[in-house]
């Protein structure tokens, strides 16, 4: 979900200031494992320690360490929170339950995304809400012009840290240290109230965004340290890697995980964007955005998301525009980078429905270069059950 | 970080190897550590006229784009063919299997422009 555009174009001299940035709770570890940091939406994360390659490699194979904790968490909570979540949001909120968590668009009357987030029901009557960094601002103002009596909405980021144990032996390695039972949390369940090592009260869930198995764990921004090192220790048999933004960046690609601002955005649908199994047209109840969105499922999408592979050798980078063999403009990359798992040239574009089936021949423009490129299958990559 | 002393250095992060009236021209051990895993490198083709401080080429690593900039004035006559196979002789090789290009100069005065190690080391010690 989660990400701004982290490609940038710059010469090899280019200072990147990184005074006065918000730091995480994790900040102090960062050094002494060899992090790269950038400014990421006002945050000085870690893009890369050992190398983005290298991560991404290590969340494929075996397990990887995320420190995500600049995602937004927000507390809604009163006897009307559900009735209110499920007129802000696109999926059926009465599909959720306490232990559960749903994936969601949110949108604006004429059905461009405010947001994607994670909704976790965490009691009868009280929901935590995880926001892209870079909207946490935007969401909340949105939330509190519409909400209703008998519902809070009460930001906890600040209080709150985010650690993402990723990767085929993400099991294996978060067992050794919790007292949680990890077979019984099913994808999108979670366990609150849980220890990892000595760090408590953590919300361990059965979540991530690298289209592998994995867990994200919601703990008190004053136990993020000790979590963070326990798992590193537990995982140092296993081989685990700590891995920065860039490798979650490539991780989520190549699954077509969207990442807001760039695959949505105020201006791209949910339904756009390929994301409509989160968009419940057909219940009962209503939400913002449904009326514009109903229409245009009916009237045929006019533009819509998909893959495309490079067939001269270039890289499509995020923004590129995207041309029919007369130069005349049909969509854009929204994200594309060379892959890691299968060492090819390849993005995701939005584009003009008529230019979208798959093996379709289509041009990008590669810093003012015709490259050649076809529509190609997506996700990249898909991890055998 | 390595900065050899038999060579020349442009602030723009490449190394120029003087060989018999010929220059042979590549990216920086310190380039292609703040730049990490090199994806694709972009050269000119052989017969190309280059001009001082204009673009030759690019970099691309996983999440960024960089041009390359010639040192020096003058016509390609040889270009590195295995980068297109194997980028990451960039990070692995800078100063050896990951040569890009070789020019001719049509005015050997522009090398007096450039840095000597020493100097090249003050520079990126600085930033």
């Amino acid at each position: 979900m989660l990400f701004s555009v982290l490609i940038f174009q710059k010469t090899m001299n280019e200072v990147i200031f990184l005074a006065e940035l918000k730091r995480t709770p994790l900040f102090p570890v960062y050094e002494k494992y060899g992090a790269k940091t950038v400014d990421f939406g006002g945050w000085e994360m870690a893009v890369q320690f050992s190398g983005i390659k290298n991560e991404h490699e290590a969340v494929r194979t075996k397990v990887g360490l995320f420190d995500v904790s600049h995602m937004g968490e927000t507390i809604v909570d009163g006897e009307d929170a559900a009735e209110f979540l499920q007129y802000m949001l696109t999926n059926n909120i009465k599909n959720a339950e306490p232990g559960k968590a749903l994936y969601t668009a949110m949108c604006y009357e004429d059905g461009g995304t405010v947001d994607d987030l994670l909704v976790y029901q965490l009691e009868k009557e009280k929901y935590m809400l995880v926001l892209n960094a870079a909207n946490i601002e935007k969401d909340l103002e949105w939330l509190r012009r519409h909400v209703t009596k008998n519902v809070s909405i009460t930001d906890i980021s600040e209080d709150t840290a985010l650690l993402a144990v990723q990767g085929p032996r993400a099991e294996t390695v978060l067992q050794k240290v919790t007292d949680a039972s990890l077979a019984e949390i099913m994808p999108f369940r979670f366990a609150a109230g849980a220890s990892v090592g000595e760090a408590e009260n953590i919300i361990i869930s059965r979540t991530g965004y690298t289209g592998e198995d994995g867990f994200e764990l919601y703990c008190p921004a004053g136990e993020a340290i000790r979590c963070w090192e326990t798992i590193m220790e537990a995982g140092e048999s296993e081989g685990i890697l700590p891995c920065g933004l860039g490798a979650r960046d490539t991780l989520r690609f190549e699954a077509k995980l969207p990442l807001y601002g760039q695959e949505l955005s105020a201006d791209i649908t949910p339904l756009e964007a390929g994301i409509g199994f989160c968009v419940k047209l057909k219940q009962e109840d209503d939400f913002i955005g449904k009326e514009a969105l109903k229409t245009q499922k009916e009237a045929g999408l006019k533009r819509k998301l998909v893959g495309i592979e490079m067939v001269d050798k270039a890289i499509p980078r995020p923004g590129y525009r995207v041309q029919d063999d007369d130069g005349a403009e049909i969509g854009w990359v929204t994200t594309g980078t060379h892959s890691p798992t299968l060492k090819t040239n390849v993005g995701l574009a939005l584009l003009n429905i008529e230019w979208t089936n798959q093996g379709q021949a289509v041009e990008v423009d590669v810093r003012g270069k015709a490259k050649r490129a076809k529509v190609a299958a997506v996700p990249f990559y898909k991890r055998e059950k | 970080m390595s900065v050899p002393d038999e060579l020349l250095y442009s602030e723009e992060h490449e190394w120029v190897k003087k060989e018999d009236g010929r220059l042979r021209v590549g990216v920086t051990d310190f380039a292609q550590s703040e730049l990490g895993d090199i994806v694709f490198v972009e050269l000119p083709e052989v017969g190309d006229e280059l001009e001082a401080g204009e673009p030759f080429g690019s970099v691309e690593s996983v999440k960024t784009v960089s041009e390359l900039y010639a040192p020096v004035t003058g016509k390609v006559v040889e270009i590195n063919e295995d980068l297109d196979d194997s980028p990451e002789f960039v990070n692995e090789s800078p100063y050896e299997k990951a040569w890009m290009i070789v020019v001719e100069p049509s005015n050997e005065n522009e090398l007096d422009d450039l840095m000597s190690p020493a100097q090249y080391s003050d520079m990126v010690s600085d930033d």
